[in-house]
């Protein structure tokens, strides 16, 4: 079966790769284009580790062919920040203990950038609800959701300031 | 978990989508959010040859309200049903359903005419789209049709939509009244143990003048139970015509023992619901 030329604009840069059409995106970001930011965890749309932004959607990179993907803008959280200069969320997962293990942080700190684009200030019920597509075996949640919280918090005082 | 090899395909009007089903015949499966679709294919339960990609039709994603008729395109995604302000008016029970499904993610990917085609009795939109007797528009090569969502259910993937036809759209009348959708699940993204869908309208009497419930995953189909809702209208509703209604639907259901447990718990958790969501639309009605 032959190859097809894919092009993938990721985190503002242009890839041109080639990959058959059964290739599922997050293969593609990792193993072409040494994007390893988003994991992959379950392989089964559960976890959302491979959760990774398309066009303004949070999207699970393992269920999603990467041609479909063609022509789209995808961010990952290589493109949010890194560590020369951490998104307010990063910070916020950090001060707060979002994380202990790290593997679900890349895919739960995209889908809570899309969230807080939609939803600027939430509730802590409605963070609880955004991020129920994404699993974490070790916080518990309770510090992830204060983390998006004060990250919402500082976020809305940056913008009246 | 890699899927079987295809071709892929992504054909930019319904007229050449249609056309292309009809040459690559059974070797083919139309993909629209894909969300049930890819991962059949990746358990390698699904080997379709072709994928005929709906996403870059235009004309099957919208949402129209006009003259009190609701249109919805099959690629409508379960996130733009929920942020439908026009929908929200005309019938809230879909965005009270939408928000049940599954996770954030996958309601941005998941579409309405996937969840309604696909014939899986665990989706959703299938028990409300016959609780609002919605109808649904096929596209084949011996033209259009329409097929009540109440006659479209056969058995678990099985449906009277030929496998040259394409689920263009759903139509139903806006609501009024009172609606629930209940839904009783293990954990946010697992399918239904038991829901169901409830329309109810108060009458300038304080009966109850119409009346339609319908569930989900209860059976290898969704259920509309016509003799509960027939049974309701023309009375109050209390505790007595409440427990009446949910009897006759709990007759009309087939639970089937699985990990979601046994079939008499399945029935306890439908009754539930039932009475959850009558109670929750008549006081909304």
């Amino acid at each position: 079966m032959t190859k097809t030329s894919i092009t993938l604009n990721v985190n503002g840069q242009t890839h041109e790769t080639k990959a058959e059409p059964r290739e599922l995106l997050i293969h593609v970001l990792r193993e072409q284009l040494e994007i390893t930011g988003p994991h992959i965890g379950c392989e089964t749309s559960h976890c959302g580790a491979c959760t990774v932004d398309i066009d303004g959607r949070s999207v699970k990179s393992c269920t999603l062919f990467a041609i479909q993907a063609q022509g789209s803008e995808i961010t990952t959280i290589e493109g949010l920040g890194g560590p020369d200069k951490l998104h307010v969320l990063q910070e916020k997962f950090k001060e707060h203990h979002g994380l202990q293990c790290g593997f679900c942080t890349p895919g739960m700190i995209t889908r809570a950038h899309r969230l807080l684009e939609e939803n600027p200030d939430p509730t802590e019920q409605e963070v609880r609800f955004g991020l129920s597509g994404n699993l974490c075996r070790c916080t518990g949640y309770q510090n992830i959701v204060k983390a998006v919280m004060a990250a919402a918090s500082e976020l809305n005082q940056t913008e009246v300031a | 978990m890699i899927p079987g090899r295809f071709d892929y395909h992504q054909p930019e009007s319904l007229a050449a989508a249609v056309t292309l089903l009809s040459e690559l015949g059974d070797d083919a499966r139309v993909i629209a959010g894909g969300h049930s679709l890819i991962p059949m294919m990746k358990l390698r339960l699904a080997m379709p040859e072709h994928l005929i990609d709906l996403k870059a039709i235009g004309d099957l994603k919208h949402i129209t309200v006009a003259d009190g008729v609701v249109s919805i395109g099959a690629m409508t995604t379960q996130a733009e049903l929920i942020g439908s302000a026009a929908l929200a008016d005309a019938a809230p029970i879909v965005k009270e359903t939408a928000l049940q499904i599954a996770d954030p993610q996958i309601r941005y990917q998941g579409t309405i005419g996937g969840n309604v085609a696909n014939g899986d009795p665990g989706n959703d939109m299938p028990a409300l789209m016959q609780c609002l007797d919605a109808s649904f528009t096929l596209s084949g090569p011996n033209g259009q049709r329409e097929v009540r969502a109440r006659e479209f259910y056969e058995a678990a993937y099985f449906t009277t939509r030929d496998d040259l036809e394409i689920l263009t759209r759903v139509t139903f009348a806006a609501h009024g009244g009172g609606y629930a959708y209940e839904k009783q699940k293990r954990k946010i993204g697992d399918y239904a143990t038991a829901a169901a869908a409830v329309l109810l309208s108060k009458g300038a009497d304080g009966a109850c003048s119409s009346a339609s419930i319908a569930m989900t995953n209860l059976a290898d189909t969704p259920i509309y139970c016509e003799e509960a809702s027939s049974a309701m209208i023309g009375a109050g509703i209390d505790a007595t015509s409440i427990e009446t209604a949910v009897k006759s639907c709990l007759e009309c259901i087939e639970p089937v023992d699985d990990n979601r447990g046994p079939a008499e718990f399945k029935k306890h958790a439908a009754g539930m619901v039932l009475k959850r969501a009558i109670d929750s639309a008549w006081s909304r009605a």
